[in-house]
């Protein structure tokens, strides 16, 4: 076997930078959010003062879906699961003390992803910060909603009208934002093995530039404001080889497939977050050991940021002494362990690159798979990524329950008895705080500005004129996330899918 | 003996649907009748399903948080229905604190993460309604 070129060359196998982290650490980024803007907003002045780098927002699931605290199936669900994002009003109060000139932020939203990213354009804008100078992260990425997580809104086709308007808009208006964080991790949380979550990220990846050049883009204009995110999970070397083939694959189908010239398209840049799905609620504190190992991994594999998972997050969101910890680990990697200091440590190893190079001939194959049913979005249409998903999770699940497969503290070692855990409770309270606000607003904004701005977004999706101005021409006039998502649904129907078990 | 007859529902606006997938093909493979609701359904729904199949038991899978909202107004349809005997069970993440007023609701159990298929389908066989007598 050949050795891969070296760090910094193309197909970047070892890594996209000849001087690996000595330039420059990964982002340390903690993925936070929960009850109202006040709440989070106290979190992240706290993340940032105990050394964070970049923020990351963890939005609850009727600001995810596109529903206002008021609709019937937001009951019981704000603030939950993230911070409640219903009005620009909400992300004026989010950001309140931050100015976003200075820090990076990501954005864990998919199917509304367009309207809550012009609300931080418009905070920018009130802070008097240009859009030019913003730095961030969308994550954008609908595919992996049909797939996996299943958070989605509108069909596919339309869905991946939003998100080239967004590559459009950010080409000419916010150069260094990251258009879309194409997404691995929960597709592995769903279930799928290493082969299938890096086969399938990469294929929706390759599906996203297909419809950016369809769209009338220039492949070099918008592909290097792509990127990616995997989920750092247990298998150490194989997770190593997987971030190594997630490079070479996109560095080859960037320059092969698409013909892209310049070099920052080749580059494949990746988040990573330690593998939710591997904590256990049983004997927690051994969740501290699984993190630091998980992300031990990715730096190994030349992670560009990454969040690790606090102890307690198989039982609730994460205290703010356990987020502490889990940023900790990544502190005590990067400063006292010293594997930042050198380039793809492991590269060379006979183990290591035939991992890689298994991996990769597996994820070929499965893109092989995928074009002949007709790319991505047909093949989800079919439900082949999301049947072999539910397959493998079905065997691994099936593996622990043979003890096949040890999960220490859960089938195997379980004496030691439960070390008990404090954990965050979130109350109603949230809720009612922010139905109230939401009830002000409705009373004080202009409401004809409001439903000219929601006309303007259902004329655009008529006739085919990008979304993002009218969504920014709305947010301005305080439209909530409901109401500009209800626009879009009454021109593009709602995706429901077919369950199968 | 009939099939012990299974409506595997996902409550809520949540799609983390690993869990609940799991399960209902765990619950099939163990001998019985399984109907998956699919995504976000409300009590109502849910609780039309399990008339409409002739459910013995109900299984949610709730993993947001929404157990509160959802349980107790799960539990009064199934009653005004008539449906008291049917067997509820939750699974999903559910904070300890929560247990015991989901059990006074008349959740008969409650699986946290980690928890065994075979200690599931275990306490449905031997906890579902007797389908002789009906």
């Amino acid at each position: 076997m050949n050795p891969p070129a070296d760090p910094g060359v193309f197909p970047y196998t070892r890594g996209i930078h000849a001087s690996g982290y000595e330039g420059k650490l990964w982002t340390m980024r903690q993925f936070a959010g929960f009850g109202t803007p006040e709440d989070t907003n106290q979190r992240y002045k706290a993340l940032l003062a105990a050394g964070g780098t970049g923020l990351s927002v963890a939005f609850d699931l009727p600001t995810l879906m596109g529903r206002d605290p008021d609709h019937e199936l937001s009951l019981g669900e704000v603030g939950k699961c993230g911070v409640n994002v219903t009005s620009l009003a909400d992300m004026e109060t989010l950001f309140d003390g931050i100015a976003l000139g200075d820090i990076s932020t990501s954005m864990t939203i998919n199917s509304p992803a367009a309207m809550i990213f012009a609300m931080y354009l418009v905070v920018a804008e009130k802070q008097g910060v240009p859009w030019t100078s913003l730095n961030g992260t969308i994550q954008n990425d609908i595919l992996k909603e049909f797939i996996a997580q299943k958070e989605y809104i509108f069909p596919p086709r339309p869905s991946m009208k939003l998100i080239t308007d967004v590559f459009a808009f950010c080409a000419d208006e916010v150069p260094r934002w990251n258009t879309i964080s194409v997404s691995g991790y929960h597709i592995r949380e769903a279930g799928a093995t290493a082969l299938q979550e890096l086969a399938f990220t990469l294929r929706d990846g390759i599906e996203y530039v297909q419809y950016g050049i369809d769209a009338g883009l220039k492949v070099d204009d918008f592909v290097p404001r792509l990127s990616f995110f995997f989920n750092a999970h247990s298998d150490f070397f194989e997770e190593i080889a997987k971030y190594r083939a997630a490079r070479t694959l996109w560095a080859e189908a960037m320059r092969g497939r698409f013909g892209a010239k310049d070099e920052r398209s080749w580059k494949q840049r990746f988040h990573s977050q330690t593998a939710g799905v591997s904590l256990t609620a049983q004997q927690p504190y051994n969740n501290v050991v699984r993190t630091a190992l998980q992300a031990m991994s990715a730096v190994l594999g030349g992670t560009n940021s990454l969040h690790t998972n606090s102890l307690d997050e198989a039982l609730a969101l994460p205290t703010e002494e356990a987020a502490t910890l889990a940023l900790r680990t990544q502190q005590i990697i990067a400063y006292e362990s010293g594997v930042a200091e050198i380039t793809d440590a492991l590269g060379g190893s006979y183990y290591l690159e035939e991992l890689t190079a298994t991996l990769e001939d597996g994820a070929r194959k499965y893109f092989d798979r995928i074009d002949r049913l007709g790319g991505m979005v047909a093949a989800i249409e079919a439900g082949f990524p999301q049947r072999e998903i539910a397959e493998s999770a079905y065997k691994f699940q099936q593996s622990v329950e043979r003890r096949e497969r040890t999960i220490v503290g859960v089938n195997d070692n379980t004496a030691g008895g439960e070390a008990s855990t404090a954990t965050l409770y979130i109350d109603e309270g949230a809720g009612e705080r922010q139905l109230d606000k939401l009830a002000r607003l409705k009373r004080t904004r202009n409401k004809s500005a409001v439903d000219r701005a929601l006309d303007a977004i259902q004329d655009a999706a008529k006739t085919g004129k990008n979304t993002m101005p009218p969504i920014l021409d709305a947010v301005r006039a305080y439209a909530t996330v409901g109401e500009m998502c209800d626009a879009l649904r009454h021109v593009w129907g709602e995706y429901e899918e077919v369950a199968v078990i | 003996m009939k099939k012990i007859r299974v409506v595997i529902a996902k409550p809520g606006l949540d799609g983390h649907d690993r869990g609940a997938k799991v399960i209902a093909r765990a619950l099939r493979d163990a001998g019985m009748e399984v109907i998956y609701t699919g995504l976000r359904q409300t009590p109502e729904q849910i609780v039309s399903a399990a008339l409409q199949e002739d459910a013995d038991v109900i299984g949610l899978s709730i993993l947001s948080g929404a157990h509160n909202h959802v349980a107790p107004k799960l539990m009064e349809l199934l009653k005004a229905r008539g449906l008291d005997d049917v067997l509820v069970v939750i699974g999903g993440i559910i904070p300890d604190v929560d247990i015991p007023k989901l059990k006074a609701l008349g959740v008969r159990g409650v699986f946290l993460p980690g928890t065994p298929m075979q200690e599931i389908i275990d306490f449905i066989t031997a906890n579902a309604r007797d389908r002789i007598v009906r």
